[in-house]
């Protein structure tokens, strides 16, 4: 018997998708008789289909889209014939939902490709296919539905056919093959049907129960990651994890990323005994010759073909999420067992899924698709997504909603991590900050506009000048100026606004300096951001706090009133938002103190700047 | 050619121990059935020579079968794992306030208690996506809000074997290990693996009461018998096993797994079948994990 073979279904809506399992499940006998009852009932009050059973609703699971008559989620069927065994994801093809078919076809061997034989080659036939290649599907059928609709027309078939075949050619699928099937009647489904004498070939089961989807590119050495360390007393010491790649055998000599050390298998560890050998798919325990550092998320590899390391790479990126992939913004990457903090550093460009193109793009919204170059915090051990879906894939989770916003493929490392060095500088930070006798600090000061922080920046500058300390002021409004002069509103170039700032605040840091930045920095993981940029104790979030209404009435420089006018888009407070800081280390309560109590309040919690 | 039952028992693994990883407090739910059965055994697999590093929670509506008891007692001393058990203070009564009230009360509000009481923030489930049509949609992660609750809507994509398990405080994660797995595969594992299972899955003369079609085992003197009800001898087995006064038996001689697994192949009826409570109304068992049943 042929392996289990993992597909999905995909079309537009109304192709007819969940029709088509409702019938392998059907007559494959896996719908036994109290479902049969419950569907008959079913097909009464929701059915689509007259009088006769409705085979969709045996799939479309949740109650809200068996009154909307859509499937609004991934649906994992299984089934199996005498010749093989069948995993079965049924995607939706509403557009908004595309992230659900990504979902489905990120485990799929095939995808079954529904087409209304009346309507043709959709927009969201182009969009699936695109998607399912990129996702590393390889095999298609053309599934050419309804085709009791159109007669049984040979030339509209054949039309169809290789119309698709153009697509198919750009996206470079290993096999694609077309079937003209009418899933309510059951031809060409389950056995050939008497209604189209000019197609020779098999039935859609007959199809998939004999393709073989075994994958003849070049195999990968051995590659495991690490993902739980078991040690449950002194004697014993293993490193759990799911073998990505290759075989392991007792006695082979391994290297361990990032640590980058050798050390030999000693055992390999499974329940109750130990074993000689194990390859790709396997979870087992293994064992070392030497106490080499591993921890969750290292990857141990074959010695003699050891894992790639980087922090920089060329992705392909799918947004999911509603709140769109920011440039700049920090995001935490979870890759095999690793995690790590991941910036998206630029936008190569957006496709078009329909012709394949590339667009321009600042963002990407939900559902686009787009190549960006990543940066991560800590080199990470990888392979390309098309030597290794495993070791190639990640999603990208927002720092505070929690939320999967991206699932990304890597294309290629942008440089190799071992190539990355700090240029080493014999005067540090330490030395410029004890010539000024002082201790370097960030005071990031962050609130609404017309919450007082310009004025309180300038109060606390003078005040450490008395002191004879060294500053600088980084103020919102001066910067855009000059060094953030292309920079507008958006969330995008918000975000962007506040990295350059940050960076320009850190080097300020090193120099010795205390910099005083006074920046609405309405985001709070760009606030986090920042502070991740500076050694701890370093970095001090000064939330100058004003309610609205306050704001609003001061309005120093009249801008509430052009934007309650319509006239400033994007104005925080007003119709973009404003994240207070959740645990500042320090909050000025403008109502209640003066300006001067306030750099009071400051002065208590930082003192005033001279080194120790 | 890796064979199936190596695949999924090793997808099931790796499940395990990304939950255990990311979890600071976890627990499996134990129900005592065969799938709780399968899924203690690829814990106990994942962390191997170790013990599984959480405990076992059974969520006791006080009317489980005799049976189950004793086998559940044992189990937990075999595995060397902590046992907790909890029952609802606030009991009711299946046969006086009905099955829907008695659910309700006795399995979704006890699990709350009891999850809410040990704050686990990682809870290990037996669901399977081919019981039931709003399992199919299940992640194998699956986030619960504050309360427990579960939103169709609001669950994250799961692509490849990536697991978002970032939660707030408050929120939990329901993990199904045992997700792709079907029926038959559950019992072909339990013969590969010779993995003990409640004797009441196999064939046995047992006292058995008709009730609205359906077989329903007088495990103890609780059960009120109708007038003229009289308890009868039949040779009957359990295909699923939950509460005695809720789980019909079904008329088998099948008492060897080779049986068993033959009559599962050949079945007409599916696996849920014998569970009332799944016939509380259109949607039910949605409406039911909505609330926060497992």
């Amino acid at each position: 018997m042929p392996g289990t073979l993992r597909f999905i279904t995909c079309g537009s809506v109304d192709d007819g998708k969940s029709t088509l399992i409702g019938r392998l499940l059907f007559e494959s006998k896996q719908i036994f008789d109290d479902q049969l009852t419950a569907l008959e009932k079913d097909s009464m009050r929701y059915g689509t289909q007259g009088t006769s059973v409705d085979l969709a609703l045996l799939v479309d699971g949740l109650q809200a889209e068996r009154e909307q008559g859509i499937t609004i989620d991934v649906a994992y069927r299984f089934f199996a014939t005498t010749q093989r065994r069948f995993v079965v994801a049924d995607t939706p093809g509403h557009e908004e939902y595309t992230r659900n078919m990504a979902t489905g076809a990120s485990t799929a061997d095939l995808a079954v490709l529904l087409v209304d034989a009346k309507k043709g080659l959709m927009t969201q036939t182009r969009r699936h296919s695109r998607i399912v290649a990129m996702l590393g599907v390889r095999h298609v059928v053309l599934a050419v539905n309804k085709m009791d609709l159109v007669g049984w027309d040979e030339g509209i078939f054949s039309r169809i056919r290789d119309e698709y075949r153009l697509l198919a050619d750009e996206l470079g699928f290993a096999t694609v093959h077309a079937i003209p099937v009418s899933a309510i009647e059951g031809s060409n489904v389950m056995k050939p049907g008497a209604d189209s004498p000019w197609y020779d070939g098999p039935a859609l089961l007959e199809y998939l129960e004999n393709i073989d989807v075994t994958d003849t590119r070049d195999e990968i050495s051995f590659r495991m990651p690490v993902q739980w360390v078991n040690r449950p007393d002194q004697d014993f010491r293993g490193y759990c994890g799911r073998i990505a790649s290759g075989r392991v055998r007792r006695g082979d000599r391994v290297r361990i990323a990032p640590g980058g050390l050798d050390a030999h298998i000693r055992s390999i560890v499974v329940w109750q005994g130990e074993i000689e050998e194990a390859v790709q798919g396997d979870s087992v325990t293994l064992c070392l010759d030497d106490e080499v550092d591993v921890s969750r998320g290292d990857v141990i590899a074959s010695a003699l073909d050891p894992v790639e390391l980087s922090d920089q790479f060329e992705a392909k990126v799918i947004c999911l999420s509603g709140h769109h992939l920011v440039p700049g913004r920090p995001y935490i990457l979870r890759m095999h067992a690793c995690q790590s903090g991941v910036t998206v550093t630029g936008i190569k460009h957006r496709i078009d899924v329909n012709s394949g193109a590339h667009l321009a793009a600042k963002t990407l919204e939900l559902n686009d698709m787009g190549v960006v170059n990543l940066s991560t915090s800590t080199p990470v051990p990888f392979e390309p997504y098309a030597r290794s879906r495993i070791l190639g894939s990640f999603i990208l989770i927002d720092r505070m909603s929690n939320e999967t916003v991206g699932a990304g493929m890597i294309d290629f490392a942008l440089r190799r991590a071992s190539n990355i060095h700090w240029q080493g500088l014999d005067v540090d930070k330490a030395a410029r900050a004890g010539l000024k006798y002082q201790k370097p600090r960030c005071l990031w000061l962050t609130g609404l506009s017309g919450s007082g922080k310009s004025t309180i920046a300038n109060l606390l500058e003078k005040r450490f000048f008395a002191l004879g300390r060294h500053t600088y002021i980084l103020d919102g409004d001066n910067v855009r100026h000059g060094l953030n002069r292309d920079l507008g509103f958006t969330e995008a170039d918000r975000v962007e606004n506040i990295r350059r700032v940050a960076e320009v605040a850190r080097l300020m840091v090193d120099a010795g300096l205390i910099v005083i930045v006074s920046f609405l920095s309405p985001f709070r993981s760009e606030r986090d951001f920042a502070r991740s940029l500076f050694a701890p104790g370093e970095f001090i979030e000064i939330f100058v706090d004003a309610p609205l209404d306050e704001c609003e009435r001061r309005d120093t420089k009249g801008l509430y009133a052009k934007a309650r006018r319509g006239e400033l888009k994007h104005f925080t407070g007003i119709d973009s938002p404003y994240e207070p800081p959740e645990s500042p280390e320090i909050r000025l309560d403008t109502l209640a103190g003066s300006p001067e109590d306030c750099i009071g309040s400051i002065l208590d919690v930082v003192g005033d700047g001279r080194a120790d | 050619m890796r064979d199936h039952i190596s695949n999924i028992e090793s997808e099931s693994i790796e499940i395990i121990r990304e939950a255990v990883a990311a979890s600071g407090n976890p627990v499996m739910l134990y129900s005592i059935g065969k799938d709780s059965s399968v899924m203690l055994h690829l814990a106990r697999k994942a962390f191997w020579p170790a013990p599984p590093p959480f405990p076992l929670l059974h969520v006791d509506t006080g009317w489980k079968f005799r049976e189950m008891i004793e086998f559940r007692d044992r189990m937990a001393k075999t595995s060397g794992m902590k046992l907790i058990v909890h029952t609802n203070p606030e009991r009711v009564d299946p046969f006086e306030h009905g099955s829907e009230r008695y659910t309700d009360q006795m399995k979704t509000e006890a699990l709350k208690q009891a999850l809410d009481s040990g704050k686990y923030d990682v809870i290990f489930g037996g669901a399977r996506r081919d019981e039931e049509k709003s399992r199919a949609k299940e992640r194998i992660f699956s986030i619960r809000a504050q309360g427990h609750r579960w939103d169709p809507k609001a669950q994250r994509p799961e692509l490849w074997n990536l697991y978002n398990t970032r939660i707030h405080a408050g929120e939990t994660i329901r993990v199904f290990p045992l997700s792709n797995w079907t029926e038959a595969d559950i019992w072909q594992y339990i013969r590969q693996e010779n993995i003990p299972i409640v004797p009441l899955y196999f064939a046995a003369a047992r006292p058995v009461v008709k009730r609205s079609g359906m077989w329903i085992m007088v495990d103890d003197e609780r059960i009120p018998l109708n007038p003229g009800e009289v308890p009868e001898l039949r040779m009957v087995r359990f295909r699923t096993l939950g509460c005695y006064p809720l789980t019909a038996a079904l008329e088998s001689g099948a008492a060897t797994l080779e049986a068993i697994i033959d009559e599962t192949l050949a079945a007409r009826s599916s696996e849920r079948h014998g569970r009332l409570i799944d016939h509380d109304g259109a949607g039910s068992m949605e409406r039911k994990k909505q609330e926060g049943y497992f």
